[in-house]
Protein backbone atom coordinates (compact mmCIF):
# COMPACT_ATOMS: atom_id res chain seq x y z
CA UNK A 1 0.00 0.00 0.00
CA UNK A 2 2.89 2.36 0.77
CA UNK A 3 4.13 1.85 -2.80
CA UNK A 4 0.90 3.13 -4.34
CA UNK A 5 1.20 6.61 -5.81
CA UNK A 6 -0.96 8.94 -3.74
CA UNK A 7 -3.50 11.24 -5.36
CA UNK A 8 -4.66 13.85 -2.86
CA UNK A 9 -8.20 14.94 -3.74
CA UNK A 10 -9.32 16.43 -0.44
CA UNK A 11 -8.19 20.03 -0.91
CA UNK A 12 -11.38 21.30 0.71
CA UNK A 13 -10.26 19.59 3.93
CA UNK A 14 -6.79 21.07 3.88
CA UNK A 15 -3.99 21.92 1.46
CA UNK A 16 -0.27 21.39 1.18
CA UNK A 17 1.73 24.51 2.07
CA UNK A 18 3.11 25.85 -1.19
CA UNK A 19 6.83 26.46 -1.66
CA UNK A 20 6.64 30.25 -1.99
CA UNK A 21 4.66 30.39 1.27
CA UNK A 22 7.12 28.20 3.15
CA UNK A 23 10.04 30.22 1.79
CA UNK A 24 8.38 33.43 2.96
CA UNK A 25 7.79 31.96 6.42
CA UNK A 26 11.08 30.26 7.17
CA UNK A 27 13.28 33.33 7.70
CA UNK A 28 10.71 34.84 10.06
CA UNK A 29 11.19 32.10 12.68
CA UNK A 30 14.84 32.97 13.28
CA UNK A 31 15.51 36.33 11.69
CA UNK A 32 12.38 38.25 12.64
CA UNK A 33 11.43 36.64 15.92
CA UNK A 34 10.79 39.81 17.90
CA UNK A 35 7.56 40.50 19.73
CA UNK A 36 5.64 43.03 17.66
CA UNK A 37 4.63 44.80 20.87
CA UNK A 38 8.26 45.50 21.90
CA UNK A 39 9.75 48.95 21.44
CA UNK A 40 13.31 47.96 20.46
CA UNK A 41 14.59 47.15 17.00
CA UNK A 42 13.56 43.43 16.83
CA UNK A 43 10.07 44.30 18.01
CA UNK A 44 9.71 47.08 15.47
CA UNK A 45 10.98 44.85 12.66
CA UNK A 46 8.33 42.29 13.59
CA UNK A 47 5.70 45.02 13.80
CA UNK A 48 6.67 46.23 10.33
CA UNK A 49 6.30 42.80 8.75
CA UNK A 50 3.04 42.22 10.63
CA UNK A 51 1.56 45.45 9.26
CA UNK A 52 2.84 44.73 5.76
CA UNK A 53 1.06 41.37 5.89
CA UNK A 54 -2.10 43.07 7.07
CA UNK A 55 -1.87 45.54 4.19
CA UNK A 56 -1.40 42.73 1.67
CA UNK A 57 -4.49 40.92 2.93
CA UNK A 58 -6.49 44.16 3.02
CA UNK A 59 -5.56 44.82 -0.62
CA UNK A 60 -6.71 41.32 -1.61
CA UNK A 61 -10.11 41.94 -0.01
CA UNK A 62 -10.43 45.63 -0.94
CA UNK A 63 -10.52 46.40 2.77
CA UNK A 64 -8.68 48.85 4.99
CA UNK A 65 -5.76 47.30 6.93
CA UNK A 66 -7.43 48.38 10.19
CA UNK A 67 -10.33 46.06 9.32
CA UNK A 68 -8.16 42.89 9.22
CA UNK A 69 -7.84 40.87 12.44
CA UNK A 70 -5.62 37.82 12.77
CA UNK A 71 -6.98 34.73 14.53
CA UNK A 72 -5.82 31.15 15.02
CA UNK A 73 -8.15 29.55 12.45
CA UNK A 74 -11.38 29.87 10.49
CA UNK A 75 -13.37 28.36 13.35
CA UNK A 76 -12.09 31.03 15.71
CA UNK A 77 -13.07 33.74 13.22
CA UNK A 78 -16.59 32.28 13.01
CA UNK A 79 -16.86 31.92 16.79
CA UNK A 80 -15.68 35.46 17.34
CA UNK A 81 -18.05 36.98 14.77
CA UNK A 82 -21.08 35.21 16.24
CA UNK A 83 -20.33 35.32 19.95
CA UNK A 84 -18.84 38.80 19.73
CA UNK A 85 -21.98 40.13 18.03
CA UNK A 86 -24.31 38.23 20.38
CA UNK A 87 -22.61 39.57 23.47
CA UNK A 88 -22.35 43.13 22.20
CA UNK A 89 -25.97 43.40 21.03
CA UNK A 90 -27.75 41.24 23.63
CA UNK A 91 -29.73 44.30 24.81
CA UNK A 92 -30.87 45.12 21.29
CA UNK A 93 -32.03 41.62 20.45
CA UNK A 94 -31.28 37.93 20.67
CA UNK A 95 -32.26 36.63 17.26
CA UNK A 96 -29.70 35.25 14.77
CA UNK A 97 -30.38 33.95 11.25
CA UNK A 98 -28.24 31.30 9.56
CA UNK A 99 -28.69 28.46 7.08
CA UNK A 100 -29.14 24.72 7.52
CA UNK A 101 -25.95 23.94 5.57
CA UNK A 102 -23.35 26.01 7.44
CA UNK A 103 -20.07 24.56 8.68
CA UNK A 104 -20.10 23.19 12.23
CA UNK A 105 -18.02 26.19 13.33
CA UNK A 106 -21.19 28.22 12.72
CA UNK A 107 -23.88 25.64 13.58
CA UNK A 108 -22.35 24.50 16.86
CA UNK A 109 -21.66 28.10 17.86
CA UNK A 110 -25.33 28.84 17.20
CA UNK A 111 -26.33 25.85 19.34
CA UNK A 112 -24.13 27.14 22.11
CA UNK A 113 -25.75 30.58 21.84
CA UNK A 114 -29.21 29.00 21.81
CA UNK A 115 -28.41 27.44 25.20
CA UNK A 116 -27.60 30.93 26.44
CA UNK A 117 -31.01 32.25 25.48
CA UNK A 118 -30.51 33.34 21.88
CA UNK A 119 -33.01 32.33 19.25
CA UNK A 120 -31.65 30.89 16.03
CA UNK A 121 -33.49 30.66 12.69
CA UNK A 122 -32.03 27.99 10.40
CA UNK A 123 -33.09 28.82 6.84
CA UNK A 124 -33.76 25.76 4.70
CA UNK A 125 -32.08 25.51 1.29
CA UNK A 126 -33.37 24.34 -2.08
CA UNK A 127 -32.29 21.10 -3.79
CA UNK A 128 -29.05 22.77 -4.93
CA UNK A 129 -28.18 24.17 -1.52
CA UNK A 130 -29.15 27.77 -2.28
CA UNK A 131 -30.46 30.35 0.19
CA UNK A 132 -32.37 33.27 -1.33
CA UNK A 133 -32.24 36.95 -0.29
CA UNK A 134 -36.05 36.80 -0.04
CA UNK A 135 -35.82 34.07 2.59
CA UNK A 136 -33.41 36.19 4.60
CA UNK A 137 -35.58 39.27 4.19
CA UNK A 138 -38.72 37.61 5.50
CA UNK A 139 -36.86 35.99 8.42
CA UNK A 140 -35.48 39.31 9.71
CA UNK A 141 -37.33 40.60 12.80
CA UNK A 142 -36.96 43.72 14.93
CA UNK A 143 -34.81 41.72 17.38
CA UNK A 144 -32.54 40.20 14.73
CA UNK A 145 -28.93 41.17 15.46
CA UNK A 146 -27.01 39.07 12.92
CA UNK A 147 -27.37 37.12 9.70
CA UNK A 148 -24.60 34.63 8.89
CA UNK A 149 -24.60 32.75 5.58
CA UNK A 150 -21.58 31.03 4.11
CA UNK A 151 -20.03 32.25 0.85
CA UNK A 152 -19.60 28.73 -0.51
CA UNK A 153 -20.46 25.36 0.97
CA UNK A 154 -17.63 23.02 1.96
CA UNK A 155 -19.38 19.79 0.98
CA UNK A 156 -21.35 20.44 -2.18
CA UNK A 157 -19.54 23.62 -3.27
CA UNK A 158 -22.69 25.71 -3.78
CA UNK A 159 -21.91 29.44 -4.03
CA UNK A 160 -24.51 31.54 -2.22
CA UNK A 161 -25.84 34.95 -3.42
CA UNK A 162 -23.88 36.76 -0.73
CA UNK A 163 -23.99 40.25 -2.25
CA UNK A 164 -27.77 40.17 -2.58
CA UNK A 165 -28.21 38.81 0.94
CA UNK A 166 -25.83 41.45 2.32
CA UNK A 167 -27.86 44.14 0.54
CA UNK A 168 -31.06 42.96 2.25
CA UNK A 169 -29.32 42.98 5.63
CA UNK A 170 -27.87 46.45 5.15
CA UNK A 171 -31.22 47.83 4.05
CA UNK A 172 -32.79 46.45 7.22
CA UNK A 173 -29.95 47.54 9.47
CA UNK A 174 -28.87 44.04 10.49
CA UNK A 175 -25.22 42.95 10.61
CA UNK A 176 -24.12 40.36 8.07
CA UNK A 177 -21.28 37.86 8.48
CA UNK A 178 -20.09 35.32 5.93
CA UNK A 179 -17.91 32.26 6.43
CA UNK A 180 -15.75 32.53 3.30
CA UNK A 181 -13.29 29.82 4.32
CA UNK A 182 -13.95 27.69 1.21
CA UNK A 183 -14.10 30.70 -1.11
CA UNK A 184 -10.85 32.34 0.03
CA UNK A 185 -8.34 32.58 -2.82
CA UNK A 186 -10.83 30.86 -5.14
CA UNK A 187 -13.57 33.44 -5.70
CA UNK A 188 -13.08 37.21 -5.89
CA UNK A 189 -13.84 38.60 -2.43
CA UNK A 190 -14.30 42.36 -2.50
CA UNK A 191 -15.79 43.26 0.87
CA UNK A 192 -16.98 46.68 -0.36
CA UNK A 193 -18.73 45.29 -3.42
CA UNK A 194 -20.17 42.42 -1.36
CA UNK A 195 -21.27 44.83 1.42
CA UNK A 196 -20.44 42.33 4.13
CA UNK A 197 -19.83 43.46 7.71
CA UNK A 198 -17.68 40.50 8.73
CA UNK A 199 -15.93 37.75 6.79
CA UNK A 200 -13.95 34.69 7.96
CA UNK A 201 -10.95 33.15 6.21
CA UNK A 202 -8.63 30.28 7.01
CA UNK A 203 -4.96 29.83 6.09
CA UNK A 204 -4.72 26.10 5.54
CA UNK A 205 -7.39 26.07 2.82
CA UNK A 206 -5.28 28.41 0.67
CA UNK A 207 -1.87 26.67 0.82
CA UNK A 208 -0.76 28.44 4.01
CA UNK A 209 -0.31 26.43 7.22
CA UNK A 210 -2.91 25.34 9.76
CA UNK A 211 -3.18 27.61 12.77
CA UNK A 212 -3.87 31.01 11.22
CA UNK A 213 -7.10 32.70 10.22
CA UNK A 214 -8.50 36.14 9.53
CA UNK A 215 -11.66 37.93 10.53
CA UNK A 216 -12.52 41.02 8.52
CA UNK A 217 -14.59 43.43 10.62
CA UNK A 218 -15.87 46.49 8.78
CA UNK A 219 -14.88 49.82 10.27
CA UNK A 220 -17.68 51.06 12.50
CA UNK A 221 -18.88 47.58 13.45
CA UNK A 222 -18.28 47.01 17.14
CA UNK A 223 -18.33 43.47 18.49
CA UNK A 224 -17.19 42.16 21.86
CA UNK A 225 -13.56 41.06 22.30
CA UNK A 226 -12.82 37.42 21.78
CA UNK A 227 -9.68 37.02 23.83
CA UNK A 228 -8.79 39.38 26.64
CA UNK A 229 -5.20 40.22 27.49
CA UNK A 230 -2.68 42.41 25.70
CA UNK A 231 -3.40 45.17 23.23
CA UNK A 232 -2.76 43.13 20.10
CA UNK A 233 -5.15 43.40 17.15
CA UNK A 234 -6.44 46.82 18.21
CA UNK A 235 -7.11 45.47 21.68
CA UNK A 236 -9.79 43.08 20.41
CA UNK A 237 -7.92 39.81 20.16
CA UNK A 238 -5.12 39.37 22.66
CA UNK A 239 -2.16 37.04 22.20
CA UNK A 240 1.28 37.64 20.70
CA UNK A 241 0.88 37.62 16.93
CA UNK A 242 1.94 34.42 15.17
CA UNK A 243 4.11 36.33 12.72
CA UNK A 244 5.57 33.47 10.62
CA UNK A 245 2.07 32.11 9.97
CA UNK A 246 0.63 35.55 9.32
CA UNK A 247 3.38 36.19 6.77
CA UNK A 248 2.56 32.82 5.22
CA UNK A 249 -1.15 33.65 5.09
CA UNK A 250 -0.52 37.00 3.39
CA UNK A 251 1.80 35.45 0.80
CA UNK A 252 -0.65 32.60 0.12
CA UNK A 253 -3.63 34.91 -0.35
CA UNK A 254 -1.70 37.33 -2.58
CA UNK A 255 -0.53 34.45 -4.80
CA UNK A 256 -4.01 32.92 -4.92
CA UNK A 257 -5.57 36.22 -5.98
CA UNK A 258 -2.85 36.75 -8.60
CA UNK A 259 -3.38 33.26 -10.06
CA UNK A 260 -7.13 33.07 -9.53
CA UNK A 261 -8.29 33.30 -13.13
CA UNK A 262 -5.70 30.90 -14.51
CA UNK A 263 -6.29 28.33 -11.78
CA UNK A 264 -10.05 28.64 -12.03
CA UNK A 265 -10.17 27.86 -15.74
CA UNK A 266 -7.67 25.00 -15.42
CA UNK A 267 -9.36 23.37 -12.42
CA UNK A 268 -12.87 23.94 -13.76
CA UNK A 269 -12.02 22.11 -17.00
CA UNK A 270 -10.64 19.11 -15.07
CA UNK A 271 -13.59 19.12 -12.69
CA UNK A 272 -16.13 19.11 -15.51
CA UNK A 273 -14.38 16.22 -17.25
CA UNK A 274 -14.40 14.33 -13.97
CA UNK A 275 -18.14 14.89 -13.46
CA UNK A 276 -18.91 13.90 -17.02
CA UNK A 277 -16.77 10.76 -16.76
CA UNK A 278 -18.22 9.61 -13.46
CA UNK A 279 -21.86 10.13 -14.45
CA UNK A 280 -21.23 8.55 -17.82
CA UNK A 281 -19.45 5.45 -16.53
CA UNK A 282 -21.28 4.75 -13.27
CA UNK A 283 -25.03 4.08 -13.32
CA UNK A 284 -27.32 5.20 -10.47
CA UNK A 285 -25.09 8.10 -9.57
CA UNK A 286 -25.82 11.79 -9.24
CA UNK A 287 -23.99 15.07 -8.82
CA UNK A 288 -24.97 16.88 -5.62
CA UNK A 289 -25.02 20.68 -5.60
CA UNK A 290 -25.48 23.23 -8.36
CA UNK A 291 -24.25 22.75 -11.92
CA UNK A 292 -22.99 26.33 -12.29
CA UNK A 293 -23.08 28.16 -8.95
CA UNK A 294 -20.35 25.94 -7.60
CA UNK A 295 -16.73 26.17 -6.43
CA UNK A 296 -14.45 25.26 -9.35
CA UNK A 297 -12.63 22.45 -7.54
CA UNK A 298 -15.65 20.74 -6.00
CA UNK A 299 -17.46 17.61 -7.17
CA UNK A 300 -19.84 15.76 -4.88
CA UNK A 301 -21.47 12.52 -5.97
CA UNK A 302 -23.98 10.05 -4.55
CA UNK A 303 -23.83 6.39 -5.56
CA UNK A 304 -26.95 4.42 -4.81
CA UNK A 305 -26.83 1.06 -2.97
CA UNK A 306 -23.42 1.61 -1.36
CA UNK A 307 -22.07 3.29 1.75
CA UNK A 308 -19.47 6.06 1.81
CA UNK A 309 -16.96 4.85 4.35
CA UNK A 310 -16.41 1.56 2.50
CA UNK A 311 -15.93 3.62 -0.63
CA UNK A 312 -13.32 5.85 1.03
CA UNK A 313 -11.40 2.89 2.48
CA UNK A 314 -11.18 1.19 -0.91
CA UNK A 315 -10.23 4.45 -2.63
CA UNK A 316 -7.53 4.99 0.00
CA UNK A 317 -6.23 1.51 -0.71
CA UNK A 318 -5.94 2.41 -4.39
CA UNK A 319 -4.11 5.64 -3.57
CA UNK A 320 -6.90 8.24 -3.55
CA UNK A 321 -7.70 10.57 -0.62
CA UNK A 322 -11.27 11.90 -0.67
CA UNK A 323 -14.04 12.50 1.83
CA UNK A 324 -17.65 11.45 2.28
CA UNK A 325 -20.81 12.68 3.93
CA UNK A 326 -21.62 9.25 5.31
CA UNK A 327 -22.46 8.86 8.99
CA UNK A 328 -19.58 6.49 9.48
CA UNK A 329 -17.06 9.15 8.54
CA UNK A 330 -18.67 11.89 10.60
CA UNK A 331 -18.47 10.16 13.96
CA UNK A 332 -22.24 10.32 14.37
CA UNK A 333 -25.08 8.13 13.19
CA UNK A 334 -26.58 10.65 10.83
CA UNK A 335 -25.23 11.37 7.39
CA UNK A 336 -24.16 14.88 6.42
CA UNK A 337 -26.58 17.64 7.45
CA UNK A 338 -25.86 19.34 4.12
CA UNK A 339 -26.94 16.36 2.01
CA UNK A 340 -30.07 15.90 4.12
CA UNK A 341 -30.83 19.64 3.83
CA UNK A 342 -30.82 19.46 0.01
CA UNK A 343 -33.43 16.73 0.30
CA UNK A 344 -31.47 13.52 -0.21
CA UNK A 345 -32.91 10.55 1.64
CA UNK A 346 -30.63 9.05 4.30
CA UNK A 347 -29.65 6.00 2.27
CA UNK A 348 -28.49 8.13 -0.68
CA UNK A 349 -26.67 10.60 1.57
CA UNK A 350 -24.75 7.68 3.13
CA UNK A 351 -23.28 6.82 -0.27
CA UNK A 352 -21.73 10.18 -1.06
CA UNK A 353 -18.25 11.17 -2.15
CA UNK A 354 -16.56 14.57 -2.23
CA UNK A 355 -13.65 15.14 -4.57
CA UNK A 356 -11.95 18.52 -4.14
CA UNK A 357 -9.34 19.45 -6.70
CA UNK A 358 -6.49 21.84 -5.93
CA UNK A 359 -3.61 23.61 -7.62
CA UNK A 360 -1.23 20.65 -7.23
CA UNK A 361 -3.50 18.16 -9.02
CA UNK A 362 -2.88 17.24 -12.65
CA UNK A 363 -5.69 16.38 -15.03
CA UNK A 364 -4.31 12.89 -15.52
CA UNK A 365 -4.29 12.00 -11.84
CA UNK A 366 -7.74 13.45 -11.18
CA UNK A 367 -9.29 11.54 -14.08
CA UNK A 368 -7.55 8.34 -13.00
CA UNK A 369 -10.08 8.15 -10.16
CA UNK A 370 -12.86 7.39 -12.68
CA UNK A 371 -11.86 3.77 -13.50
CA UNK A 372 -10.97 3.22 -9.83
CA UNK A 373 -14.43 4.40 -8.80
CA UNK A 374 -16.10 2.29 -11.44
CA UNK A 375 -14.35 -0.79 -10.08
CA UNK A 376 -15.00 0.00 -6.41
CA UNK A 377 -18.66 0.92 -6.83
CA UNK A 378 -19.24 -2.32 -8.78
CA UNK A 379 -17.48 -4.33 -6.07
CA UNK A 380 -19.50 -2.79 -3.23
CA UNK A 381 -22.76 -3.13 -5.14
CA UNK A 382 -21.95 -6.76 -5.69
CA UNK A 383 -22.07 -7.34 -1.96
CA UNK A 384 -24.96 -4.96 -1.28
CA UNK A 385 -28.34 -6.49 -0.38
CA UNK A 386 -29.97 -3.26 -1.61
CA UNK A 387 -28.49 -3.72 -5.07
CA UNK A 388 -29.51 -7.36 -4.96
CA UNK A 389 -33.14 -6.40 -4.29
CA UNK A 390 -33.04 -3.91 -7.15
CA UNK A 391 -31.49 -6.41 -9.62
CA UNK A 392 -34.14 -8.96 -8.69
CA UNK A 393 -36.87 -6.40 -9.28
CA UNK A 394 -37.85 -6.15 -5.62
CA UNK A 395 -37.17 -2.42 -5.43
CA UNK A 396 -36.95 0.64 -7.68
CA UNK A 397 -33.88 2.80 -7.66
CA UNK A 398 -34.05 6.31 -6.33
CA UNK A 399 -31.49 7.68 -8.76
CA UNK A 400 -31.70 7.31 -12.51
CA UNK A 401 -29.21 5.64 -14.77
CA UNK A 402 -28.02 7.93 -17.58
CA UNK A 403 -26.53 5.06 -19.51
CA UNK A 404 -29.35 2.56 -19.58
CA UNK A 405 -32.12 5.14 -19.46
CA UNK A 406 -33.84 3.57 -16.45
CA UNK A 407 -35.39 6.28 -14.40
CA UNK A 408 -35.34 6.62 -10.70
CA UNK A 409 -37.65 8.82 -8.73
CA UNK A 410 -35.25 11.74 -8.40
CA UNK B 1 -10.52 6.32 13.79
CA UNK B 2 -8.27 3.35 13.51
CA UNK B 3 -9.32 -0.15 12.42
CA UNK B 4 -7.30 -3.19 13.50
CA UNK B 5 -5.38 -5.15 10.87
CA UNK B 6 -7.91 -7.97 11.25
CA UNK B 7 -10.82 -5.63 10.50
CA UNK B 8 -9.01 -4.29 7.43
CA UNK B 9 -8.20 -7.82 6.30
CA UNK B 10 -11.84 -8.92 6.57
CA UNK B 11 -12.97 -5.70 4.88
CA UNK B 12 -10.49 -5.94 2.00
CA UNK B 13 -10.92 -9.70 1.61
CA UNK B 14 -14.35 -10.50 2.97
CA UNK B 15 -15.07 -14.22 3.46
CA UNK B 16 -18.40 -15.74 2.46
CA UNK B 17 -19.73 -12.87 0.34
CA UNK B 18 -22.64 -13.90 -1.81
CA UNK B 19 -25.92 -15.69 -1.50
CA UNK B 20 -27.11 -19.26 -1.13
CA UNK B 21 -29.91 -20.06 -3.52
CA UNK B 22 -32.46 -22.25 -1.74
CA UNK B 23 -30.93 -21.38 1.64
CA UNK B 24 -32.44 -23.13 4.67
CA UNK B 25 -32.96 -19.71 6.21
CA UNK B 26 -32.11 -16.04 5.74
CA UNK B 27 -32.01 -13.14 8.15
CA UNK B 28 -32.00 -9.45 7.27
CA UNK B 29 -31.38 -6.74 9.86
CA UNK B 30 -30.53 -3.05 9.88
CA UNK B 31 -31.94 -0.07 8.10
CA UNK B 32 -30.68 1.77 5.02
CA UNK B 33 -31.46 5.03 6.82
CA UNK B 34 -28.81 4.24 9.42
CA UNK B 35 -26.39 3.22 6.72
CA UNK B 36 -26.21 -0.51 7.36
CA UNK B 37 -28.12 -3.60 6.27
CA UNK B 38 -26.95 -7.18 6.64
CA UNK B 39 -28.47 -10.24 5.05
CA UNK B 40 -27.23 -13.67 6.16
CA UNK B 41 -27.95 -16.92 4.31
CA UNK B 42 -27.62 -20.27 6.08
CA UNK B 43 -27.53 -23.79 4.68
CA UNK B 44 -28.44 -26.15 7.52
CA UNK B 45 -28.27 -29.93 7.41
CA UNK B 46 -28.74 -32.28 10.40
CA UNK B 47 -28.58 -29.36 12.83
CA UNK B 48 -25.24 -28.29 11.38
CA UNK B 49 -24.51 -25.04 9.52
CA UNK B 50 -22.86 -26.43 6.45
CA UNK B 51 -22.61 -23.07 4.69
CA UNK B 52 -23.08 -19.39 5.52
CA UNK B 53 -22.98 -16.39 3.21
CA UNK B 54 -23.79 -12.71 3.48
CA UNK B 55 -24.54 -9.51 1.63
CA UNK B 56 -23.97 -6.22 3.44
CA UNK B 57 -24.58 -2.55 2.72
CA UNK B 58 -22.50 -0.61 5.20
CA UNK B 59 -19.21 0.75 6.40
CA UNK B 60 -15.90 -1.06 6.69
CA UNK B 61 -16.68 -2.59 10.06
CA UNK B 62 -20.16 -3.69 8.97
CA UNK B 63 -18.59 -5.69 6.15
CA UNK B 64 -15.78 -7.02 8.37
CA UNK B 65 -18.16 -8.16 11.14
CA UNK B 66 -20.42 -9.88 8.59
CA UNK B 67 -17.40 -11.70 7.24
CA UNK B 68 -16.17 -12.71 10.69
CA UNK B 69 -19.58 -13.76 12.04
CA UNK B 70 -20.23 -16.05 9.07
CA UNK B 71 -16.73 -17.52 9.47
CA UNK B 72 -17.42 -18.21 13.16
CA UNK B 73 -20.62 -20.21 12.58
CA UNK B 74 -19.70 -22.10 9.43
CA UNK B 75 -19.33 -25.83 10.15
CA UNK B 76 -20.76 -25.35 13.64
CA UNK B 77 -23.83 -26.92 15.23
CA UNK B 78 -26.99 -24.88 15.72
CA UNK B 79 -26.34 -24.77 19.46
CA UNK B 80 -22.86 -23.39 18.88
CA UNK B 81 -24.20 -20.81 16.44
CA UNK B 82 -26.83 -19.78 18.97
CA UNK B 83 -24.15 -18.93 21.51
CA UNK B 84 -22.46 -16.47 19.13
CA UNK B 85 -22.22 -13.03 20.73
CA UNK B 86 -21.42 -9.63 19.34
CA UNK B 87 -18.59 -9.37 21.85
CA UNK B 88 -17.01 -12.55 20.50
CA UNK B 89 -17.24 -11.20 16.93
CA UNK B 90 -15.59 -7.93 17.96
CA UNK B 91 -12.87 -9.77 19.90
CA UNK B 92 -12.15 -12.08 16.98
CA UNK B 93 -11.48 -8.91 14.95
CA UNK B 94 -9.06 -7.60 17.63
CA UNK B 95 -11.62 -5.05 18.70
CA UNK B 96 -13.70 -2.33 17.03
CA UNK B 97 -13.68 1.44 17.60
CA UNK B 98 -16.39 2.24 20.25
CA UNK B 99 -18.64 3.99 17.72
CA UNK B 100 -18.56 0.84 15.56
CA UNK B 101 -19.59 -1.65 18.23
CA UNK B 102 -23.15 -1.59 16.90
CA UNK B 103 -21.86 -3.27 13.73
CA UNK B 104 -20.92 -6.39 15.69
CA UNK B 105 -24.36 -6.45 17.30
CA UNK B 106 -25.90 -6.18 13.85
CA UNK B 107 -23.84 -9.20 12.74
CA UNK B 108 -25.04 -11.23 15.73
CA UNK B 109 -28.62 -10.13 15.06
CA UNK B 110 -28.39 -11.12 11.38
CA UNK B 111 -27.28 -14.65 12.33
CA UNK B 112 -29.97 -14.90 15.02
CA UNK B 113 -32.65 -13.62 12.64
CA UNK B 114 -31.78 -16.39 10.18
CA UNK B 115 -31.84 -19.01 12.95
CA UNK B 116 -35.18 -17.68 14.15
CA UNK B 117 -36.62 -18.09 10.67
CA UNK B 118 -35.22 -21.63 10.57
CA UNK B 119 -36.88 -22.63 13.83
CA UNK B 120 -40.15 -20.86 13.11
CA UNK B 121 -40.56 -22.72 9.84
CA UNK B 122 -40.09 -25.92 11.80
CA UNK B 123 -42.67 -25.56 14.55
CA UNK B 124 -41.27 -22.63 16.54
CA UNK B 125 -38.30 -21.77 18.71
CA UNK B 126 -37.74 -24.41 21.42
CA UNK B 127 -38.47 -22.97 24.88
CA UNK B 128 -34.91 -23.49 26.16
CA UNK B 129 -33.45 -21.59 23.18
CA UNK B 130 -35.68 -18.52 23.36
CA UNK B 131 -33.19 -16.57 25.50
CA UNK B 132 -30.71 -16.53 22.61
CA UNK B 133 -33.12 -14.42 20.59
CA UNK B 134 -33.60 -11.59 23.10
CA UNK B 135 -30.82 -9.79 21.24
CA UNK B 136 -33.15 -9.23 18.30
CA UNK B 137 -35.12 -6.75 20.41
CA UNK B 138 -32.06 -4.65 21.20
CA UNK B 139 -31.57 -1.38 19.41
CA UNK B 140 -28.32 -1.72 17.52
CA UNK B 141 -27.48 1.89 18.27
CA UNK B 142 -27.77 1.44 22.02
CA UNK B 143 -24.48 -0.47 22.01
Amino acid sequence: MSDTKRVYLDNAATTRVRDEVLQAMLPVFQNNYGNASSIYREGQAAKKQLEESRETIARCLNADPSEIYFTSCGSESDNWALKGTALRYAKKGRHIITSAIEHHAILHTCESLAKQGYEITYLPVDEYGLVTPEQVSSAIRPDTILVTIMTANNEIGTVEPIREIAEVCRAKGVLFHTDAVQAGGVLPLDVKALQVDMLSLSGHKIYAPKGVGVLYIRKGVAIANFMDGGAQERGKRAGTENLPYIVGFARALALAVEEMEAQESRILAIRDRLIEGVLDRIPYARLNGHSELRLPGNANFSFEFIEGESLLLLLDHMGFSCSSGSACTSGSLDPSHVLLAIGLPHEIAHGSLRVSIGRDNTEEEVLSIIPALEQIVARLRDMSPLYDDFIKGKSTPYLSCDRCGKNGSF
Amino acid sequence: MQYSEKVMDHFMHPRNVGEITDASATGTVGNPKCGDIMKVYLQIENDMIVDAKFKTFGCGSAIATSSMATEMIKGKSLDEALSLTNKAVAEALDGLPPIKMHCSLLAEQAVKAALKEYYEERGGIPEDKKKYFDVLDEDEHSV
